[in-house]
């Protein structure tokens, strides 16, 4: 038997980026369900968007809050990228074993994998700028600030080809995190994959239609609000009657 | 009414210097209730008398006839023709040491990945020859038994990307084979120690789940359940 300690490392690294992973999958739909609340109209994203700047507690709205959970959501990001980096093919030589593998092998998990390192790949770029604008501008957040940035500000693109990106790589991260851990796989081992795989795909479909359609939403508010763009909405209660 | 089958095979003998992979076409009548065992000795005998190969029990018990059958791992003498289209590719199975044609050396990688996992009991005192062996429960001997079913045919390394990329992966066998003597009472070894071996991302956090392994495994073995549990003991209680 060997006799040298060996080192935590691994397993403590193992479990972070498993941890990192749910957490953001678990918030990414969280962050859903509240941007969809455009959906529903404007008062109610902007009762959403005042809440997480303190409003409705402290009677006056702190942007510089939301700034505060974007950095911790942005630091958790790039610990699990870091960590991720790990697992990225490191050399033309490996990528090159992958594919071949994964072109004979013709099976889905196999090619899922790869899917999970390009939209991880993707997510570098994409989610980095959206993640500085709400760094830097949180006090447009706001159903016509969004609105303008998403239409007058061109950000549909990024928020549309973002949309799937995260879902994609969400929810397959969940899939293999429940197969990893072996959580949820009652049953025999077969089954059990194909009763999440069918939960996978059924949860991105979910996710990437109530995406669509909160984004359209945005879309249209946008167009509607072009002329105009730069002001703030303000809540169907207090604005002036007629 | 029978079919004509095309085999392209992989030849090359990198003992010889004259010798260059390429792939060979051989036409073969298929025959009732054919294997790919059966069809590759008509080959041999036939067409091609150098072609090499392994086999050794025809019935999916030695391991030996392991291989890349239209891109997937399997086992030559389990694999019925019926159940794969006229167009048959063989190639030798990869990661292993090429030996020549379809024969790869998966001796050599098993020993190696069992001595580096120590894939035997492990007892603090010298076994009493002359006392009564302990008992076992009949159940735990039947999970044992479950595991222990594996035939180290290889199948799962090749079916793994990972293993595909990184050479010292030692694959869901090995995983297995940790998970087979972690179980047994008579192997005194605690998780600390099975971390030692395999705590690292040549172990089981090298694992992406990406379950090629299972999918192929001739046996079926269950590498999922397996590499999950393995993977649950010790990221808690392996490590520290
Ligand atoms: C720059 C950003 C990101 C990169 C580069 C990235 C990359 C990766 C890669 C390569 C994996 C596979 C790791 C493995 O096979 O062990 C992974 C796993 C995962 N990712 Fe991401 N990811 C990013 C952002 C995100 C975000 C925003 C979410 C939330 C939606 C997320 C959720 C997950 C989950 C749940 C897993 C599974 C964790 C595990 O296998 O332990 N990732 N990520
Ligand atoms: S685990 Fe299955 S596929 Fe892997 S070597 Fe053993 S029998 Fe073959
Ligand atoms: S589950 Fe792990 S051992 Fe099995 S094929 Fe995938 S990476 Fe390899
Ligand atoms: S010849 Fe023994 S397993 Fe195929």
């Amino acid at each position: 038997m060997k006799t040298t300690q060996p080192s935590p490392w691994p397993a403590r690294l193992d479990l972070a980026q498993s941890i990192s992973g749910l957490f953001l999958a678990l918030f990414m739909w969280v962050h859903m369900f509240f941007v969809s609340s455009i959906i529903l109209g404007k008062d109610a994203f902007w009762i959403v968007a005042r809440t997480f700047e303190g409003y409705f507690i402290l009677g006056y709205a702190i942007p510089a809050l939301v700034s505060m959970l974007v950095a911790l959501v942005s630091s958790i990001i790039i610990i699990h990228a870091i960590l991720a980096l790990r697992k990225f093919p490191a050399s033309a030589a490996q990528y090159g074993a992958f594919w071949s593998h994964m072109r004979s092998m013709r099976h889905d998990d196999t090619t899922l994998w790869l899917v999970q390192v390009i939209t991880g790949f993707a997510m570098f770029f994409l989610a980095s700028v959206h993640l500085y604008i709400m760094l830097s501008r949180p006090d447009l957040i706001d159903p016509y600030g969004s609105a303008d940035r998403v239409w007058t500000g061109n950000m549909w693109p990024l928020y549309l080809t973002l949309l799937f990106v995260v879902e994609v790589h969400g929810v397959v991260g969940l899939y293999r995190l429940a197969l990893k851990w072996g959580w949820f796989t009652y049953g025999s081992p077969k089954q059990a994959r194909e009763r999440l795989k069918s939960v996978k795909w059924g949860l991105t479909a979910l996710f990437v239609i109530l995406g669509l359609l909160a984004l359209g939403a945005y879309i249209k508010i946008g167009m509607e609000h072009a002329r105009e763009a730069g002001k703030l909405y303000t809540p169907s209660w207090l604005q002036e009657k007629p | 009414m029978n079919r004509t089958l095309t085999f392209n095979i992989f030849r090359h003998r990198p003992g010889d210097p004259n010798s260059k992979p390429h792939m060979a076409r051989y036409k073969v009548e298929e025959s009732y209730g054919m294997t790919l065992y059966m069809a590759l000795n008509v080959i041999a005998e036939e067409q091609a008398p150098d072609l090499a190969f392994d086999f050794v029990c025809r019935a999916g018990i030695c391991g030996s006839c392991s291989m890349i059958i239209n891109g997937r791992p399997g086992l030559a003498c389990r694999t019925l023709t019926k159940h794969l289209p006229d167009q048959i590719t063989l190639m030798p199975l990869p990661t292993f040491e090429l030996i020549a044609d379809l024969s790869v050396n998966t001796g050599k990688w098993m020993r190696a990945m069992s001595e580096r996992l120590e894939t035997w009991v492990h007892t603090q005192s010298d076994p009493e020859v002359n006392r009564m062996e302990s008992t076992m429960e009949p159940e735990l001997a039947e999970q044992i038994y479950e595991l222990d079913r594996c035939v180290e045919c290889g199948c799962c390394v090749a079916a793994c990307g990972t293993a595909r990329m990184r050479e010292d992966f030692v694959g869901a066998v090995g995983i297995n084979k940790i998970a087979r003597f972690r179980l047994d009472p008579r192997d005194q070894r605690s998780d600390a120690d099975f971390y030692t071996v395999i705590g690292d991302d040549d172990g089981i956090f090298g694992c992406m789940t990406l379950l090629g392994c299972q999918d192929v495994c001739p046996k079926e073995l269950p590498l999922q359940t397996q590499l999950a549990f393995i993977r649950r003991k010790m990221a808690t209680g392996g490590g520290r």
